[in-house]
């Protein structure tokens, strides 16, 4: 048996040692570093690090957060895919190409403009404000800035599944006598479930992780507005390193689930609904 | 877009109602919300980034760019981003070329792995460098004592923390795009005598020059705007390793009001080239969205 399939294409050998070579170099040879240096700490150091009260609440807001966001961002983003692919109207182009908006910005830049937004005096905090609402420095701050980052994925997970639908389901549906509503929840969801799954996972994972865009509108307050990757932050500056290890260890050990949750639904939707 | 679903709602205008689309109200409510929603959350951001740096007039915004602390950050980050991009375009193509011409077990799963830094906190991306090549670490003593090379909290550590956050977008373009092509053009070619870089040079990179350029344009948007790594490795030095996103957030924390307009006039260069960026991507999956991979959910 041959490693791989004999093939007249040369430089498998060349490309792929390179790959192997930079990959290690780059991402696991660091990433395996990392929890390496969390196995230095003792059994009850790690034990009291992960249950630290300020841990604890840093982890609640992270996940709480995160969570908060990505199914906000599964409503809007199924709402936003539908009437992208469904309908026609003046601009519509102009709002698709927009949606990849948080993806090109960089983090720190929608950090302080959702901030300058949010603050009291602020163009949005003005309006708030008399309502009784704050938002700048407090957990919807938080909550405002990753549902901002978090806004395409879902979007762009939909949106080739919608179009790659065909309406002919749809009418047999409605020959059959199915109302518009029965339809939608019947026929058109299900097939739109597993691109939003992965798009679901991808929001979230990426909201757990960010720092830019939040850290600016968190205020940070011990306890209150502290998200897990500024909690590393704060480590590192007190040179605690196998201590901000361990937290990060935490946090790589929930994206690695995360992303083997997205591989699954794939293969899931794979087998269900064939390869589209 | 399907030209089905365009026929069917033209075909439909005349009638009273389709049995695949909603009544209007519900179809305007629909575009009304999402136009509302998509202004709100997005737009209206970005035209603060602008309307802050010019706070103080078109002078004070312009001011910024006489400050050398600002130029030092520009230099340092077209620098880092001259460096990163390409050693990933480099790696896209190689790993597309292994992946996507041969047969191999474990394909998926190294491709997974590429993926990975999608997945990792971009501080976590900062700390594992931190952890493995730090002064006090055996491997950053001895780069230090025995070569005076200094990775963290020096340039070489930004640099590396850019690559890893922009390790996977060429190489995700590629991949998927290469495995649709197949590799009959190549053979094609090297049964008629070309050599193997003749076949890449002038059968593989034609077919695949515009994700090529679509992988680049997005990898370097990410390397010029990353954050959150390069703040953790970089140690903030003004003038040395202090790059454009971290020249706003030292702008941003001094409070005075000229200092908030120099971090917003450099956001707001940072939020044209993302503008840019948009333009073009929207650009070329327009015009070559058949030679763009198929599958480009998330990035």
């Amino acid at each position: 048996m041959r490693f791989r399939q004999p093939s007249i294409i040369p430089g498998f050998g060349l490309t792929f040692s390179f790959t192997i070579f930079y990959l290690s170099l780059i991402v696991i040879i660091p990433i395996v570093g990392l929890f390496i240096k969390t196995f230095e700490l003792e059994w009850s150091d790690f034990k009291r690090i992960v249950t630290g009260a300020r841990f604890l609440a840093a982890l609640k807001l992270s996940f709480g957060a995160s969570l908060l966001a990505a199914l906000f961002n599964v409503v809007v983003g199924v709402v936003i895919a539908w009437v992208l692919v469904r309908y026609r109207f003046f601009a519509r182009r102009l709002l698709d190409a927009i949606i990849d908006l948080p993806f090109a910005l960089p983090t720190a830049v929608a950090g302080i403009a959702l901030t300058s937004l949010y603050v009291p005096e602020g163009w949005f905090g003005k309006l708030l404000t008399p309502l009784g609402v704050t938002v700048a420095y407090t957990p919807l701050g938080i909550w405002i800035a990753l549902v901002f980052i978090g806004l395409p994925f879902v979007v762009r997970a939909v949106q080739p599944v919608l179009e790659d639908l065909s309406v002919d389901v749809e009418e047999a549906a409605a020959t059959l006598g199915a109302s518009r509503r029965t339809t939608i929840a019947r026929v058109v969801l299900p097939a739109m479930l597993p691109a939003i799954l992965t798009g679901f996972s991808m929001a979230f994972a990426r909201a757990v992780g960010e720092y830019g865009s939040v850290i600016f509108i968190a205020g940070n307050i011990p306890r209150k507005t502290e998200i897990l990757p500024l909690l590393i932050v704060f480590r590192l500056e007190e040179r605690e390193y196998a201590a901000a290890a361990a937290i990060a260890a935490v946090m790589l050990t929930v994206s690695f689930v995360i992303l083997l949750a997205i591989n699954l639904i794939q293969a899931w939707s794979n087998r269900r609904f064939g390869n589209v | 877009m399907s030209d089905a679903t365009f026929d069917v709602s033209h075909a439909d205008a005349g009638s009273a109602r389709s049995a695949v689309t909603e009544p209007f109200y519900v179809r305007a409510l629909l575009i009304g919300l999402v136009v509302i929603l998509l202004g709100l959350f997005l737009v209206v951001p970005l035209a603060a980034v602008f309307a802050q740096a010019l706070a103080l007039g078109l002078g004070a915004a312009l001011a910024t760019f006489a400050d050398p602390d600002a130029l030092a950050a520009i230099g340092l980050t077209l620098l880092v981003a001259a460096i990163a991009v390409p050693c990933n375009l480099v790696f896209g193509i190689a790993a597309a070329w292994a992946i996507a011409k041969f047969r191999f077990p474990g394909r998926a799963f190294l491709v997974t792995l590429i993926d990975l830094p999608f997945s990792v906190s971009p501080v976590v991306a900062g700390l594992v460098y931190v952890l493995l090549l730090g002064p006090f670490t055996p491997i950053g003593a001895w780069l230090l004592q025995d070569y005076g090379i200094r990775v963290i909290f020096a340039v070489p550590g930004v640099v590396l923390a850019t690559v890893f956050v922009t390790f996977p977008f060429i190489a995700r373009e590629l991949i998927p795009l290469m495995q649709d092509q197949g590799t009959g053009d190549e053979e094609a070619a090297l049964s008629l005598g070309a050599s193997g870089w003749q076949t890449f040079r002038h059968v593989t990179l034609p077919n695949v020059k515009w994700a090529l350029l679509y992988g680049v344009l997005l990898c370097n948007a990410r390397a010029m705007g990353e954050f959150g790594a390069v703040a953790v490795i970089s140690g903030k030095l003004r003038g040395e390793t202090v790059t454009m996103p971290l020249q706003i957030e030292l702008y941003y924390q001094e409070f005075r009001a000229l200092a908030q307009v120099s971090a917003f006039s450099l956001a707001a260069v940072l939020a044209s080239l993302a503008l840019v960026t948009l333009a073009i991507k929207t650009w070329l999956e327009w015009r070559y969205s058949d030679q763009l991979a198929a599958t480009r959910a998330g990035h």
